[in-house]
């Protein structure tokens, strides 16, 4: 498993770096990543599938006791195949969706590929910080895809809105887990499965992994940055925003609800955001004019769905969610890959434009027919079979309590899938177009055989699994049984008899044809709605808050902690370094030393004192400095005076160069300081001194004293004696800097050489160019958010 | 450096009206000396009062000297080296000390010494932390030929000039000229 990983790794950097000179055929070279992965995925099969995990694992962290643990699972397989069968037919669409010379077409190629590893990262992982770390690696990926074409603020902002969003949600994600992994004490999920952790702490733990899950399966109220990614290249969303990675949180969810269904508000968060969700991603997706606008909202109701699914922790239930994630891929992967085709000839995708398609067109429409009737789940076909068995598993399994409300629900947003799917399909046909307008779509040329083939692909395989489910038992009755061992998960069946399921599909089929009928009152009567509902603030208007929110506060915070003044700047430093260390060594202090050793201290301590107050009390600057550098050298006396010869000769070098380093500076300031009002008033520039001093005095005191009620030789004596044995040197001083203490010095030495580079930049401003200064966030609320989001949300 | 060179008008130059003939004098002296006085400091560091950094400053002291007596082109014209380059090779020095024990199966920092007999010292011992404090005193040197390059330009109308009514056009000139 490693070695996939590693391969998409490396063809992914590789096309970034050099795929420039391939153009279009970069996503040859992508396609290699998916079909070596479909190869594997083949030949393990047959074992997995017989209950026989696949793993690998890989000692990352020993300390923290983090491995990658890699398991591929019925359920992972699943996934698999999802991830790279889709990807191989987005890898061979877009050779023919991108025009050879875009610009970013290398990149986008290669980030596709990487996004594909991490995707394959997160189902493979079978420890939960791998899984995270790959789950933030889709997040980062799927930022670059969205904002390929950085020159469209548009896309700039939609990436920024879909990192900000599943990037909070990743970080509360990542609480969530290390609670519940602390709680079970693993971070494996098959142990954490077979012994499932409880208690309060797990409780809160599996609301912040719900809510991360959500962030990342676009779940209401964190959807909006979904229908905003749209804008992103068409193979992209329907990879990335419909078949794979939004997947990635009703993924983590059914591996977790065998654990955690019953723990806590679980089952009911999952079912009352699910429930949501589904509904109002269903009612937004009918009222769209946009296709790709329209599917997104689709999915985002899909999503719902398969949350209802897989997150009750039901297995009879989950198994039609499985079913569902394999559908919508086929369904919706290809009606997206039709979106991109209309899109690509007409340069059109609203279906109030769109008319009058030849005869050539014939092959398009039928796919879009046929996966938008799975979409709305009309037989014989796939989607067809996922509800129906997800409608036979809540009437025959849902003995929980909300099952029924669920029921209903999923059968009034079933209606509305049907209502826009058939919306869809009209759309596509240009029942929309107004007459009126110029004919586009007659004089578009149609797509070629390469464009169209992946979409076949995925329609055949609707018809198929349609027709023959059976062919997919082996797979979904193994996933079943990874996630919930033990259970008996049934055969998939067209046609399971007349039951009651049955009936509420043609129920759901009957509303959904009247509400396609008249659909012109349908939509006055949203377009009422709409306007009541106005003042509920909507998921974008909460992302814009937000953001506006970090904005002021992020100003107000700077304008009274950055206020310019250097004088308080200052204060805050040095009250800050020396009272902190006082606190702590204050009941340390020891005895009081011997005041007055020699005459000579009592005539430098004098000099020090005389000079310190002058620096204080005079005006000129230069002559302050001068004072300064006096204190140093009467302290570099002091050094001598006490036998310390290296200290003093350090001492006396930093003075003389300080001085004239100080005079240098000083030089581009006036030369005195004038009356005037000082930011700190004068009471409390002493106060602040006093309290620096008395501060220093204590830490000095303590510090003499360190280990010295330890009964062990103080550190001075151990240095001094292993300064020749250890250190080969007489001088300790210079054998503590450069090898008992040698690391700290290699830190200082870097902090100086940083400095340096600073003082230079401090001393030349000015040099950087106006139109440099890019604000960012100022540029995503006013030109890029707004516009990027696609209308109204009601 | 010697004054004719630096008699130009040419921008960081000190006029030969403003320099001082005492000073410049003593310098052909006194530079030499401070920094034969400085690599001893580097070299004899591990077993006498020195090493890197104290090295490292005393040479900025002889810059020091040079920029009272030359202004800030005779600081430039020292080392023809730019300061960032001090800077980088000092750091490379000290962390290649600093890790190559570690490529060779030691620990971070780990010295090892060696002794050798020379014509003149007589016996000679090297440890490798020589190296490293050859690096600490490059970086030291790095820092203060920055400084110069950008604090010690002359400023032709510093804000303060005409503070005290002082005419003096060059506050490096009125510094010196302070008593």
């Amino acid at each position: 498993m490693f070695f996939l990983l590693l391969l998409h790794l490396v063809i992914g950097i590789a096309i970034v770096a050099v795929g420039k000179m391939l153009g279009r055929r970069a996503f040859l070279v992508a396609a290699i990543a998916p079909l070596a992965t479909l190869l594997w995925a083949a030949a393990k099969a047959p074992g997995v599938l017989d209950g026989d995990p696949v793993t690998e694992s890989f000692a990352w962290i020993p300390q923290l006791g983090i491995d990658i643990d890699m398991r591929l699972d019925a359920f992972a397989l699943l996934m698999v195949v999802v991830i790279s069968g889709i990807g191989l037919l987005i890898c061979i669409y877009s050779m023919g969706y991108f025009s050879h010379d875009k610009p970013g077409l290398a990149r986008l190629a290669g980030v596709l590929v990487l996004f594909a590893g991490a995707m394959l990262g997160v189902v493979l992982s079978d420890q939960l910080i791998a899984l995270f770390i790959f789950w933030e690696l889709t997040s980062v990926t799927s930022y670059l895809l969205i904002g390929n074409d950085d020159t469209n603020p548009r896309a700039r902002a939609a990436s920024m809105q879909a990192i900000f969003i599943t990037g909070a949600g990743g970080l509360v994600l990542l609480a969530g887990l290390i609670i519940i992994g602390q709680a079970g004490g693993t971070y494996r999920m098959s142990e954490l499965l077979a012994d499932p952790p409880t208690g309060g702490a797990v409780n809160a733990g599996i609301v912040l992994v719900l809510i991360g899950a959500f962030t990342k399966s676009a779940q209401a109220p964190f959807s909006s940055w979904l229908p905003a990614a749209m804008v992103a290249p068409t193979p992209v969303s329907a990879y990335l925003h419909s078949a794979t990675m939004v997947k990635a949180g009703v993924y983590l969810v059914a591996r977790m609800a065998p654990m955690f269904a019953m723990t806590g508000s679980w089952r009911l968060v999952v079912m009352v955001i699910g429930a949501t969700t589904m509904s109002i991603g269903g009612l937004r997706a009918l009222r769209q004019t946009d296709l790709k606008l329209l599917l997104a909202y689709g999915t985002v109701s899909q999503l719902g769905f398969m949350m209802l699914l897989l997150g009750v922790g039901e297995y009879h239930i989950a198994e039609a969610g499985l079913v569902l994630i394999l559908a919508h891929a086929a369904f919706k992967a290809a009606l997206f890959m039709v979106v991109g085709i209309i899109d690509h000839e007409t340069g059109t995708r609203d279906i109030t434009e769109l008319h009058g398609f030849g005869p050539s067109w014939r092959l398009v429409q039928v796919v879009a027919v046929v996966s938008a009737a799975s979409m709305a789940g009309i037989p014989p076909l796939f989607g067809f079979v996922a509800k129906e068995k997800a409608l036979d598993g809540y009437l025959e399994h849902g003995d929980f309590a909300g099952a029924t409300a669920v029921l209903v629900v999923i059968v009034l947003a079933s209606i509305l899938t049907f209502a826009y799917s058939a919306r869809f399909v009209l759309g596509v046909f240009g029942a929309f177009g107004d007459v009126d307008r110029p004919v586009v779509s007659r004089t578009a040329h149609a797509p070629g055989a390469l464009f169209v083939g992946p979409s076949v692909v995925l329609t055949v395989a609707t018809i198929v699994f349609g027709i023959v489910p059976g062919l997919l038992d082996d797979l979904v009755e193994g996933a079943t049984t990874a996630l919930y061992p033990g259970s008996e998960p049934n055969a998939l069946h067209l046609f399971a008899g007349f039951n009651t399921a049955l009936l509420l599909s043609v129920v759901i089929i009957g509303c959904g044809v009247l509400l396609t009928v008249f659909r012109t009152r349908v939509t006055g009567v949203q377009r009422r709605a709409s306007e009541v509902v106005r003042p509920i603030p909507s998921g974008e208007q909460g992302y814009l808050g937000v953001l506006r929110g970090i904005s002021v506060v992020a100003n107000r915070v700077t304008a009274t902690v950055q206020n310019g003044s250097l004088p308080i700047y200052i204060a805050i430093i040095i009250l800050t370094v020396t009272m902190l260390p006082t606190a702590a060594f204050a009941t340390e202090i020891g005895p009081l030393p011997q005041w007055v050793e020699e005459p000579a201290h009592v005539v430098l301590v004098a000099v020090m004192v005389a000079a310190a107050l002058g620096a204080s009390i005079v005006r000129h600057r230069i002559a302050a400095a001068i004072m300064l550098g006096a204190v140093g050298y009467a302290m570099a006396g002091l050094y001598v005076a006490r036998g310390a010869p290296d200290l003093a000769l350090t001492q006396f070098s930093i003075e003389t160069l300080s001085t004239v380093l100080f005079v240098l500076v000083l030089r581009f300031l006036p030369r005195s300081w004038r009356h005037q009002a000082p930011s700190i008033a004068a009471p409390m520039r002493i106060a602040v001194a006093g309290a620096v001093g008395v501060g220093i005095f204590i830490f000095a005191l303590s510090a003499g004293n360190a280990r010295s009620s330890v009964d062990e030789p103080s550190m001075s004596e151990v240095m001094v004696e292993q300064s020749l044995p250890k250190g080969k040197g007489h001088n300790v001083v210079n054998v503590i800097l450069v090898d008992f203490r040698g690391w700290d010095t290699m830190g200082e030495i870097t902090v100086l050489l940083v400095a340096a580079i600073g003082a230079v930049s401090l001393a030349r401003p000015g040099r950087r160019r106006n139109d440099d200064h890019a604000p960012v966030f100022e540029e995503n609320l006013d030109a890029g958010a707004e516009p990027a989001l696609p209308e109204p949300l009601r | 450096m010697n004054a004719s060179s630096d008699a130009s008008s040419s921008h960081g130059t000190l006029r030969r009206s403003r320099r001082m003939m005492l000073l410049d004098t003593s310098m052909k002296v006194l530079y030499p000396s401070i920094l034969v006085l400085a690599m001893y400091f580097l070299v004899a560091g591990h077993n006498r009062p020195g090493g890197g950094f104290v090295g490292g400053l005393v040479v900025g002291g002889a810059l020091a000297l040079r920029y009272v007596s030359g202004g800030a082109h005779a600081v430039r014209s020292t080392f023809r080296l730019p300061p960032h380059l001090f800077l980088g090779l000092g750091l490379l020095l000290s962390a290649s000390t600093a890790f190559i024990p570690v490529v060779l199966g030691g620990s971070i920092l780990e010295h090892g010494d060696a002794t050798f007999h020379l014509p003149i010292f007589d016996k000679v011992k090297v440890t490798s932390a020589l190296p490293f404090d050859i690096g600490v005193d490059l970086i030291v040197i790095g820092l203060i030929l920055m400084a110069f390059a950008a604090f010690g330009e002359d400023v032709p109308d510093a804000p303060g000039a005409a503070d005290d009514g002082s005419d003096a056009p060059s506050p490096a000139l009125k510094i010196r000229s302070k008593p």
